[in-house]
């Protein structure tokens, strides 16, 4: 996903939407998840323009597409960045300290959670136990896993990627 | 028909196959609570509040969804229900703001019913409560989220309009009702019809009230307060105080107002009556000279905000005439200012209308008179907020004597002004004038009954007079419009020259104005007929039935105007219209 992103011009992007949509254009509202998974893949989150896009090639409202948008936490209307910072949330990395982890990566790239960074390099997403309890607190790089974190650890981590 | 036996309560009943529980029960007089229920426009089965107990079933099935069977035993009111029913009920209110006191559904709550009907006496669940979001960027239109119960109703309202403004948005606990991006309703391409006002079951949506701008006026002695109310109010305005539904309420209305103490007491039938002069001419004017064609009635803003939205193309197939209300406020404020020696600045006019969209209507920039910078109307009150203003006068409306409008200048109106308010009635009313100019006669046969009803969304005739066919078409509800004009692009109908839409169905009678009624009483009738009954009587009551039989009309002609259509009818009574873009980039930025 994060390739595509990089390496598509914004007419590109335009140009596939427009295909993906007169492939599905005539399935209506019975197409709409199938078409905003392919806008997601495409721009790698779904802008509020691409949503109005979306609609108007399906024949469907505005209202209806940004409401199964807003409804399924797999569709993001924020930009996701080259990285992707899963910080969990889940109880056991609650109790563990998740909190002061996801704070520390907040202060040191200058965003919120769900935010992404201006060059496009980072965004954090809490989420929900990734079902590695044994190393909480833990948190995901896009595949890759950090257990047993404390704050002080994170500086460094993120360093390795933005040198990457 | 395909009849089933059933029990409800122990009693025996007999219906057709196709009824749901719900529908049984009243058949059998149990009346099962709803509240997501809305029979022709939401019937999802979402609010559990109808569940009952069918002996042998494992669980409660919601009444409002769930077909009757053969043999089926069903249970309202066994201990399991009661106490399911009252838990949903709490759970409703455990994110709910109870503020009723200062709540505009006070006493006319489908909550609060409930409450009262299940004994609701404490807050069992208390916990974290939705924040609360109240969108009041309008003119026309406040939504209140933290009284939205999430029903659903004006959702399927919308979308029955054939809309879709409203949505469910996120999930779980932060599920809420409103426009895409949460962005307000005045961003969004809402024509403010307020279908979805008729449709919330509590106080989450409404209307921006105006009442305490109008009692301002009244009490100001430098304001000569001018009032109008438009026909379709009077069809309805008796249901605020317990008349049966299509009670007519003419001669009470005028006598109310009168006793609210504005100066002056007037019928927007007048300015009906004054539109069909205007759009008569404009028509036949259209149809002589080639003139673009269908020509498509202005009168209903909801439309007009649909067209300009929805379908710019069409936006020269519009009359250029202002709405009734508008033409009526522009002669007041010059023909009747002049006539009385009234500084037009100092005349305040109310138009009680039974139209949420005629509030923004009144506020275009389009119906400021371009000399004085005047509003043609200054303030904009519904048919409910009227009856809020008759209460809080204490005045007891239904013993009212009848009285009629001041019958000085504009007093004077038709019956064909009078069926204005229901579908099919301006196109009714203008073939009476039109077929007689062209006839150049009186013609005795002047009732259209086929342009009359509900019972289709779009309906068309054709008339021969003086040897020109004229076919004709009326749309109601903007879904019907939407069908019809599609129609148009896509050639599949005959050419027509005149058509007449209005945005909500069944006219103005069933406007987003208009007096809510419940859903529970809304399942055994069609209130579009029955209101557009109370006008049909009031117009066959009438001795002038055709709008240029109106002496006073004539007169302003005579007086004032010079003749329909001419120069100042163009500068006081006709507009222009302006394509608008949906959800555009300025909006998606904010
Ligand atoms: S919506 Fe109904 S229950 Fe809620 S505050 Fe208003 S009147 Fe009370
Ligand atoms: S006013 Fe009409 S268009 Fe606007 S949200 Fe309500 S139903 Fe939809
Ligand atoms: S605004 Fe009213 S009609 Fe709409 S979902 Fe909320 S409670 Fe129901
Ligand atoms: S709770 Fe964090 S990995 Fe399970
Ligand atoms: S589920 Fe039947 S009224 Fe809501």
């Amino acid at each position: 996903m994060a390739i595509i992103v990089k390496t598509l011009t914004q007419d590109e992007k335009k140009q596939k939407l427009a295909e993906v949509l007169s492939q599905h254009g005539a399935e209506g509202r019975q197409g709409l998840i199938q078409v905003l998974q392919e806008a997601q893949n495409i721009y790698g989150y779904l802008p509020l323009e691409v949503q109005r896009e979306i609609a108007f090639g399906l024949g469907v409202s505005v209202a209806e597409v940004y409401g199964v948008v807003s409804f399924y936490s797999f569709f993001s209307t924020k930009p996701k960045g080259e990285y992707m910072i899963s910080v969990c949330l889940g109880t056991a990395c609650y109790v563990k300290g998740a909190q002061a982890i996801l704070e520390k990566v907040e202060t040191e790239l200058g965003i919120k959670s769900g935010e992404c960074t201006d060059d496009m390099k980072f965004s954090i997403n809490p989420c929900r136990c990734i079902g590695a309890c044994g190393l909480a607190p833990v948190m995901m790089i896009n595949d890759d896993v950090y257990g047993r974190l404390t704050a002080d650890k994170i500086p460094a981590i993120l360093a390795k990627y933005k040198e990457a | 028909m395909n009849m089933v036996n059933l029990t409800i309560d122990g009693i025996k009943v007999n219906v057709p196959s196709s009824y749901t529980i719900l529908e049984a029960a009243r058949h059998a007089g149990i009346k099962i609570p709803t509240l997501c229920f809305l029979k022709g426009v939401n019937e999802v089965g979402a609010c559990r509040i109808c569940l009952v107990e069918v002996v042998g079933g494992r669980s409660l099935v919601a009444s409002c969804v769930n077909p009757v069977a053969e043999g089926m035993e069903v249970m309202t009111n066994s201990p399991r229900v009661r106490a399911t029913r009252r838990s949903t009920l709490e759970l409703i209110l455990s994110d709910h703001n109870k503020d009723c006191l200062a709540c505009i559904r006070n006493g006319n709550c489908e909550l609060q019913n409930l409450c009262e009907l299940y004994a609701i006496r404490e807050n069992r669940f208390q916990g974290v409560r939705s924040p609360s979001i109240i969108d009041s960027k309008s003119a026309s239109i406040i939504r209140d989220s933290s009284k939205c119960i999430l029903c659903g109703r004006c959702v399927a309202a919308c979308q029955k309009q054939e809309i879709g403004v409203l949505s469910f948005l996120n999930r779980g606990f932060n599920t809420s009702v409103g426009p895409a991006f949460d962005i307000s309703m005045a961003d969004a391409p809402c024509i403010y019809c307020g279908q979805c006002i008729i449709a919330c079951p509590v106080g989450a949506l409404h209307e921006r009230e105006e009442i305490e701008l109008v009692w301002a006026a009244i009490h100001d002695p430098e304001k000569h307060v001018v009032v109008q109310v438009a026909p379709a109010v009077r069809a309805a305005i008796g249901e605020e105080f317990g008349l049966p539904i299509g009670t007519r309420s003419t001669g009470k209305m005028f006598a109310a107002l009168r006793r609210l103490g504005f100066d002056k007491v007037y019928d927007t039938n007048f300015g009906a009556d004054l539109t069909i002069m205007e759009e008569g001419t404009e028509l036949l004017n259209r149809i002589k000279n080639g003139g673009k064609l269908p020509m498509i009635t202005s009168c209903s803003p909801g439309w007009i905000r649909f067209a300009e939205f929805y379908y710019p193309d069409f936006l020269d197939n519009l009359s250029t005439c202002k709405s009734p209300h508008q033409m009526e406020g522009a002669i007041i404020k010059t023909y009747y200012a002049q006539r009385k020696g009234i500084d037009p600045k100092n005349i305040y006019v109310v138009s009680v209308m039974p139209c949420t969209s005629k509030k923004t209507e009144a506020a275009r920039e389009e119906m400021i008179n371009e000399k004085t910078g005047l509003r043609d109307v200054d303030a904009v009150l519904t048919t409910r907020e009227l009856a809020r203003m008759i209460k809080q006068a204490g005045i007891d409306f239904v013993k009212l004597p009848d009285e009629g409008p001041d019958m000085d200048m504009m007093g004077e109106y038709t019956g064909a002004a009078v069926i204005f308010g229901a579908t099919g009635g301006v196109m009714e009313a203008a073939l009476r004038t039109v077929a007689d100019i062209l006839e150049e006669d009186d013609l005795p046969e002047f009732e259209y009954t086929t342009v009359r009803g509900v019972d289709q969304g779009i309906k068309e005739a054709e008339i021969v007079v003086a040897g020109l066919k004229i076919r004709v078409a009326v749309a109601h509800s903007t879904a019907a419009a939407r069908k019809l004009l599609d129609a148009i692009r896509a050639g599949t109908v005959p050419e027509y020259h005149f058509i007449e839409i209005m945005g909500c169905s069944g006219g103005c009678v069933c406007g987003g104005g208009q007096p809510q009624v419940s859903a529970s009483d809304l399942m055994d009738i069609d209130l579009r007929t029955l209101r557009a009954q109370a006008l049909y009587e009031e117009d066959s009551l009438m001795t002038k039935r055709k709008s240029h039989k109106n002496a006073d009309v004539e007169a302003l002609y005579k007086n004032f105007l010079g003749e329909p259509n001419g120069h100042l009818s163009h500068e006081l009574l006709h507009t222009h219209y302006r394509a608008r873009e949906i959800y555009p980039d300025s909006v998606l930025d904010e």
